[in-house]
Parts: C-alpha cells; sequence; structure tokens
C-alpha cells in the first residue's frame, strides 16, 4: 500500500521540479535564516520570494506560450526577439506621448500578434521547420528593434505604464498579479475548453489526429499567435520594469531560458505530453538559482556553469530510465518483503 | 539441381499474448533453390521470418543452420550465421552513394583512413556478381527502386551470405523490374545460396520458385514442388476449406431495414490520383457492405483514402445522394459522416499515449471545435458506453490505448467513429494483427452496424473474410478496378482468378 504510494510520488510528473525548487529554497534559508521572511513596508511587500516571483513574471509568462508551442512538436526561439520589439514599439509612442498609455499597450500587444502569426503562417500552413521558421524572426527581428530604436536605449517616464513594472496592487507587485492572470487564463484556455486534448493529440499522432479531423493546422497557428502574444506581455513588464526599451538587449537569450523552464516542467520535447504547472515551476527554478547563486556569493563568472550542472542534474533525474531506476529503489527500500517474494517468483 | 539442406526448423512454436503465431512449424531450406512462402496475412510468415533472422526468438521447437542447432537472441547473430535478411522497403541510406551503402558498417580502412579505392572496387565487384553495373560513386536515390533493391541484395550477399531471406520485394515493382530481379535471383541460386521468397503474387510465385511452402494459422500446411502444385490447389491450401454459403443469408435480413434508413449513398465515379489509383468508380450504399479484393500494392487503400480526402484526388467526382461534394481533407470526408479506420493502426490510428476516453472522443471533439468541450461528464458516459457496446476489454476507460491489445485498440478506434454517429464506414484492414476470436467478434460488429443502415466499405487481404460479409467485392489489381462481383458471382475462386490476373 505504502510502497504503490510511493510509486505514485516518485512517478508524479511535478515531483522533481518541486524538490528542486524545495532543494533551492533550503539552500537560501540555509544562508541566509531570513530568507523566506516577508516584510510590509508601506503597504508593500518586500523580501526574496516576492522578488523573485516578480523578476520571474515575464519568463513565467513567456514560457507558457513556448509550452504548447512545444507541445505541438513545434519551438520558437524568436521569442525574445518579439520581446524586445514590443518594448521598442511602446518606448516610441510613450515617446512622442506620455499619456497614450494604452496605445502604446495595444500596440505592443499587436507587434506580439503580429509575430506570433507570422511564424504561424511558416510553420503551420507553409510547413517549415519550426526552429528555422522562427530563427527567421529571431535574427530579422532583432535587427528590426534596432531600427526602431535607433540603436539606442529609449528611456520611458509615462507613469501610468511604469506601474505595470514597479507598481503594487493589493501590496503585490503588478508584475506578479500579471503572470499570475496569465496562468489562470492559459490554464483555463487549456482546460476549460477541448484546446488541452486536441494539442496532445497533434502532439503524440499528428497522423492520426489529421485523419479524425482535426484542423491541426489551424489550431498551430493559433498557438503560434498566442506565444508571440505571450512574448508581447513580457516584452512589456519587462520594458516597464528597467523603464527604457533596449533593442540590443532586451530579451536576449529568454528564449533559451523559456526552452529551459518548459523541460524543467517535465514537458516532453517530442510532443504531446505537457504541463503548465510544471512550466511554471521550472521558470521559478531558473529565476530562484540567479537569485541564489548570487546571494550564496558564487563568483559571476562562474554561476552559468552552476545553472548548467543543477540543470544538466534536474534533466537527467527526469528521463525515463532515472525514474525507473528510482522507481525500482524506493520500491524495494519500502517493502523488502514483497520485492524477495517476487524474486523467487521470477526464479 | 539443389544443394544441401542449409537450414532447418522442427517443431518451430511461437506466441505473442493472445495469438499462436507459429504452432509446430517445420520447414526446410535447401543450397541453390529459390523457396517461396505463401499464405494470407496472419498466416505466419512474418513471425517465421522474425524467428530466423533473431528479430523474435522461439519458445520452443528447433532452429539448424548446417545441421547445427541454433538460437539467435538479436538480428546480428544471424547475419553473422549467413542469414542475410530483405525487407519490404528499402533499408538503405539514400543521401549515400551506391558504395557508401554496399559497405556503410564494415568499411575497408588503410593506416586508420577509410580506403575509398578499396570500397569503390569492392561495389563494383559485388554488383557485377550479380550482373549489374552501376557507377558506384552516385548517391542512392539517383537510381529507381528496383536498382536500389539490388544494391540492397548485393550489400546482403556480399560477404559469407548463406540464406538470403527476401520479404515481398516486388510490392513496389514494375513487370521489367521484376524480371531483372529475377535474373539476379537465379543468379544467386547458381552460385549456391538458398533464397527464401515471400510474396502475394502467385504468377511471381510460379515464375521462380522451386519448391513452395503454404503457411495457415500459423502452421504449416505442406511444402510442395513448384511444378506439381496448380495455382488453384495453391489457393486453396492457402485459404482453408471456408463455409462461404451459412453467411450470406444475412443480407436479406438486413435489407429491409436498410431502405427505412435515412443514410445518404456515395457515389465514386472516375476517382483518380496519379500513382496512386486509377479512376475508379464505387457505389457504397446505407445498409450494404462493399468489398475491396485485391492483393497489397493493388490500389485498395489508395482508393479509400481518396474517398476520404486523406489524398487529393486529381479526377473525378464524389456525390453524396446526387449532390456533387468537395472532399478535400478529412475534415470534409468527417462532415458529410463518413469514418476511416485506417490499415496502419499504430501509426495512423490511435493516439498512442492518450487515454481510451480521449480516443474514443477525439473525432467528435474534433468536429465540434476546441472551444466546445465536451465535458468529462459526457466524455465518460461516452467511452462507457461503447466500451460496453463493443466489449472493449480494458482496466478502466482512463487505461492508456497503447497498453490495450491489437483487437481493443481497433474497437477504441471503431467506437471513436461511432460517436459522431456516421452515414458511413471505411474500414482498412480492420482485422489485421488480431487473434481470431477478437477477428470475428470485430466483423460481427460490422455486420450488425450494417444492418443498422451504416454503409460499411470493407478492405480486407482475406479474401474469405471480405466473400463472407460483403454484398459486392470490387476487385482491383494494378491500381485499377478490374471487376464488381455480386449475388452468385461471388465465388472465392472467381475473385482469386481476377486477383491473380485471369478474367471472371
Amino acid at each position: 500500500m505504502i510502497s504503490r504510494w510511493l510509486q505514485s510520488v516518485a512517478r508524479h510528473p511535478l515531483l522533481w521540479p518541486v524538490v528542486t525548487l524545495v532543494l533551492l529554497f533550503a539552500l537560501d534559508v540555509a544562508h541566509r535564516h531570513d530568507f523566506l521572511a516577508i516584510t510590509l513596508l508601506d503597504g508593500h511587500l518586500f523580501g526574496a520570494p516576492i522578488d523573485i516571483l516578480n523578476r520571474a513574471a515575464p519568463l513565467v509568462v513567456v514560457s507558457l506560450g513556448m509550452t504548447l508551442v512545444i507541445a505541438v512538436r513545434g519551438i520558437d526561439i524568436s521569442v525574445g526577439t518579439v520581446v524586445a520589439i514590443a518594448g521598442a514599439a511602446a518606448a516610441i509612442l510613450l515617446a512622442g506621448d506620455p499619456s497614450r498609455v494604452g496605445i502604446a499597450l495595444a500596440a505592443a500587444l499587436g507587434v506580439g500578434l503580429l509575430a506570433g502569426a507570422w511564424n504561424g503562417l511558416l510553420v503551420a500552413l507553409v510547413g517549415m521547420q519550426p526552429i528555422i521558421a522562427t530563427l527567421i524572426l529571431m535574427v530579422a527581428g532583432r535587427g528590426v528593434a534596432q531600427l526602431l530604436t535607433g540603436g539606442q536605449i529609449i528611456p520611458i517616464g509615462a507613469r501610468g505604464y511604469l506601474r505595470l513594472g514597479d507598481g503594487f496592487i493589493a501590496m503585490v507587485p503588478c508584475a506578479i498579479w500579471i503572470a499570475l492572470a496569465v496562468v489562470v487564463l492559459t490554464s483555463l484556455l487549456v482546460n476549460r475548453t477541448a484546446l488541452g486534448l486536441l494539442v496532445r493529440a497533434i502532439g503524440v499522432n499528428p497522423i492520426a489526429a489529421r485523419l479524425v479531423g482535426l484542423r491541426s493546422s489551424a489550431i498551430m497557428f493559433g498557438i503560434y499567435v498566442f506565444c508571440g502574444l505571450t512574448a508581447a506581455i513580457a516584452g512589456i513588464l519587462t520594458s516597464s520594469n528597467v523603464r527604457s526599451a533596449d533593442g540590443n538587449n532586451a530579451g536576449l537569450l529568454l528564449e533559451l531560458d523559456a526552452i529551459l523552464a518548459v523541460t524543467l516542467g517535465g514537458t516532453s520535447l517530442a510532443g504531446g505530453r505537457f504541463s503548465l504547472a510544471g512550466t511554471v515551476l521550472g521558470a521559478l527554478i531558473i529565476q530562484t538559482l540567479t537569485y541564489t547563486t548570487y546571494s550564496i556569493g558564487v563568483p559571476p563568472e562562474a554561476t552559468l556553469v552552476v545553472k548548467a550542472i543543477v540543470v544538466l542534474v534536474v534533466c537527467v533525474i527526469q528521463s525515463d530510465r532515472a525514474r525507473d531506476l528510482i522507481t525500482g529503489l524506493l520500491t524495494r527500500l519500502s517493502s523488502p518483503l514483497s520485492s524477495t517474494r517476487a524474486r523467487t517468483e521470477v526464479q | 539441381m539443389t544443394g544441401p539442406l542449409v537450414l532447418e526448423t522442427l517443431g518451430l512454436t511461437k506466441s505473442f499474448p493472445g495469438v499462436h503465431a507459429l504452432r509446430n512449424v517445420d520447414f526446410r531450406l535447401y543450397a541453390g533453390e529459390v523457396h517461396t512462402l505463401m499464405g494470407q496475412n496472419g498466416a505466419g510468415k512474418s513471425t517465421l521470418i522474425n524467428v530466423l533472422t533473431g528479430v523474435h526468438s522461439h519458445d520452443a521447437g528447433e532452429i539448424r543452420v548446417d545441421g547445427r542447432s541454433v538460437r539467435f537472441a538479436a538480428p546480428l547473430e544471424a547475419e553473422a550465421a549467413g542469414i542475410r535478411t530483405l525487407y519490404q522497403e528499402v533499408n538503405l541510406c539514400p543521401n549515400l552513394s551506391v558504395a557508401e551503402n554496399i559497405f556503410a558498417g564494415r568499411q575497408p580502412r588503410r593506416r586508420g583512413a577509410i580506403d575509398w579505392k578499396a570500397i569503390h572496387a569492392g561495389a563494383k565487384e559485388a554488383l557485377a556478381q550479380l550482373n549489374i553495373s552501376l557507377d558506384v560513386t552516385q548517391s542512392l536515390d539517383t537510381y529507381p527502386i528496383a536498382v536500389q533493391q539490388m544494391v540492397a541484395i548485393a550489400r546482403a550477399v556480399s560477404v559469407d551470405a548463406r540464406v538470403l531471406i527476401l520479404d515481398e520485394p516486388t510490392s513496389s515493382l514494375d513487370d521489367s523490374e521484376v524480371s531483372k530481379l529475377f535474373d539476379v535471383l537465379r543468379n544467386l541460386k547458381q552460385s549456391g545460396i538458398a533464397v527464401l521468397f515471400v510474396t502475394h503474387f502467385l504468377e511471381q510465385t510460379y515464375a521462380i520458385s522451386d519448391r513452395i511452402t503454404v503457411m495457415r494459422n500459423g502452421e504449416r500446411e505442406g511444402e510442395y514442388l513448384a511444378k506439381e502444385l496448380p495455382v488453384d490447389e495453391l489457393v486453396r491450401k492457402m485459404v482453408g476449406d471456408v463455409p462461404v454459403a451459412a453467411e450470406r443469408t444475412r443480407t436479406a435480413a438486413g435489407q429491409g431495414t436498410a431502405a427505412e434508413h435515412s443514410s445518404p449513398r456515395f457515389d465514386m465515379r472516375g476517382v483518380g490520383r496519379r500513382g496512386a489509383v486509377q479512376p475508379i468508380d464505387l457505389t457504397l450504399e446505407p445498409g450494404r457492405i462493399v468489398g475491396l479484393a485485391g492483393l497489397l500494392g493493388s490500389g485498395r487503400t489508395e482508393t479509400a483514402r481518396l474517398l476520404f480526402g486523406a489524398d487529393r484526388a486529381d479526377t473525378g467526382t464524389v456525390t453524396v445522394d446526387g449532390k456533387s461534394v468537395k472532399l478535400g481533407s478529412p475534415r470534409h470526408a468527417v462532415k458529410h459522416g463518413i469514418g476511416y479506420c485506417p490499415e496502419d493502426r499504430k501509426k495512423e490510428g490511435i493516439v498512442a499515449a492518450l487515454s481510451i476516453r480521449e480516443n474514443i472522443v477525439l473525432a467528435l471533439q474534433a468536429r465540434l471545435g476546441w472551444w466546445r468541450p465536451l465535458g468529462r461528464a459526457k466524455e465518460k458516459r461516452i467511452a462507457e458506453h461503447y466500451m460496453k457496446a463493443l466489449g472493449i476489454r480494458a482496466r478502466d476507460i482512463e487505461q492508456p490505448i497503447e497498453l490495450l491489445s491489437g483487437g481493443n485498440q481497433q474497437k477504441v478506434v471503431l467506437a471513436r467513429w461511432l460517436a459522431i454517429d456516421p452515414k458511413m464506414l471505411i474500414l482498412d484492414e480492420p482485422t489485421r494483427g488480431i487473434d481470431v476470436a477478437a477477428k470475428f467478434e470485430i466483423m460481427e460488429r460490422v455486420m450488425q452496424l450494417c444492418a443498422k443502415g451504416l454503409g460499411i466499405l470493407l478492405i480486407s487481404s482475406e479474401i474469405s473474410e471480405v466473400l463472407r460479409v460483403s454484398d459486392r467485392i470490387a476487385v482491383l489489381r494494378d491500381r485499377r478496378k478490374v471487376a464488381e462481383l455480386s449475388g452468385d458471382e461471388l465465388d472465392e475462386h472467381a475473385v482469386y482468378r481476377l486477383i491473380a490476373g485471369g478474367e471472371a
């Protein structure tokens, strides 16, 4: 009975992301005992956990879009670029007239939709390989962002826009609320409609999905558009948080962090099996890891190596073989009797 | 003419969960002969070959090579013993050169580097032994399939081959290519290699074989000299004595209800696609089963795919109750109430990682669109209903479909289409790879559905099965419809004669 329960825990797809996150937190607490402490200052919450959540917000949002793209056997490596273009678009409009916050937001989101539609067109309708199709926008889009900003960092001063990045609602930073809203909406979209089922069907067996009369390409197109939209939201959060739009560096390598977050969360890169909750945990792991390496004093030049090692370990542990090994080990540990019996039966 | 005994099996037995694939099979293969293995689908030919080549290991019995008892745990071991196999599809790398393909994995080396001179010379020589001369430096895909096949043979026999097994090597070749292949096989025969040949084509069997072994239901029916076995005798031995008349009464019973039902009539007129199937006429009525008979590659599946919109037709029209419709994609076909159970269940039918419930509701949900979910409760009701109605044996509806047996997977795919309340079903090899009991169960369900007014297009390699249930049978040969039989013309021998290339 206990072994059955242990086995199902060991098999649970979210086990390792949760364990990793808990271990990272434990490491932080061991290093600084007040790590988990959250204080109330001027009606705002402050503390390391809040800080991590706040900084992880853009990555969480982008990774959700990436999760669905990967679930239909795709990939979108242009999200970092879309972050830059969306931020640049908003900054330019706000530079003209700081009161046009609504229009700036609409423009940024529109850029995201457009970028997603372009990717969706190439992948779902033209039939290009996703990595190549989105590589085009990744490279060319960076150029567009640089053209828009004229290669300069454009400062943003519009109060309304900046509140998204550094403001608070009900004591909690706006960015966290926005990320939370995207998480909730995405999960409603996937679980309350039939989208989740259809996405998994396309990811697991695209041929069979077509033969049941599914509009696979329309769904894939929509998913790329959605991914572009999440990138644009991340672009708004980022530009608002740093009070400027930087065509060269905004969102740089964000696509890789997003893919990493998706992978850490247990979504299969082969498509089909995906987990939104896992992705959120994955994004939090990445942000916590960054925070931890700085706070425990890993020299800046070594942080990437430390990050790589942690990611490697988590990915290996999540592989099917390692999982079988661990499940077997747990079973044997929890019920030495039944396993010896099983062995004699085999003989 | 024939040499010593090279390969022999005694009482070979192999079973898979639920199926006795081979029972007590004795088989002999002599050096310098071409020995053809005949039998219907599911007769055990592939299993026998898989055991001989180390893909599966046998449960009981013995395999002897040169009189010594052996057991192959892996294909490499069989290869080391000189048993080489060529499968239906050419298993080479099209982007590599001919010479590279012949020597891939065993390249001769000189001082650590690959010795290209030796490779090219060796490849030329290996092909010359088969009386073929090619530019071996060209990449393989510049040559037609037939030549690629010869290259595969050259690779297989170039080092110490004793036995060459060819599993339906001719299904994608045209006549002149086949005769070229046979020349090569005769050459090999002369050099003392034992050739084991598997085919569905009767003519070819007689053109090349010295000896024929017939398999039926996992057992060896008999071994014959080709020249002493007339063709209709061979067909009878493959099929066995099947009581045909007893089942045909169903038609009369079904007719009454069929007329009342409002299912439409589907007409295909001159529907064809270049390279797949010649323009074909076919009519499907409610409450009727139309069988498509023909050998592998005769255009059966291609016809079904055109009707379902899985491939686009170049010519012809499809009408539903006289109204012309466009069936450009499976989605259109589903909209008109057509369902399709594909031949390759694993690759095109089931969605492996999803549960039985999800697999069953998939077509219905696809038709509703993603924004109109059925909801968990309704999905559960539908899945449980069909699980009971079709007798799907599984732990519960949440079990992943990949864990079910072939027969139960097929029932789930069938349930998927029944859930959309179809007007017509296309069943492509619905009973392939399914054990006998489940086979009959599935065909029983199909006939019940038909009696309720559903139109059915049935494709099966098992002529006896098609004969047993069909109201009409369209016979295909060489990607073209050669005849349509109904009523009294529905006779096993007539069908076989037509398939084999004779007149009705």
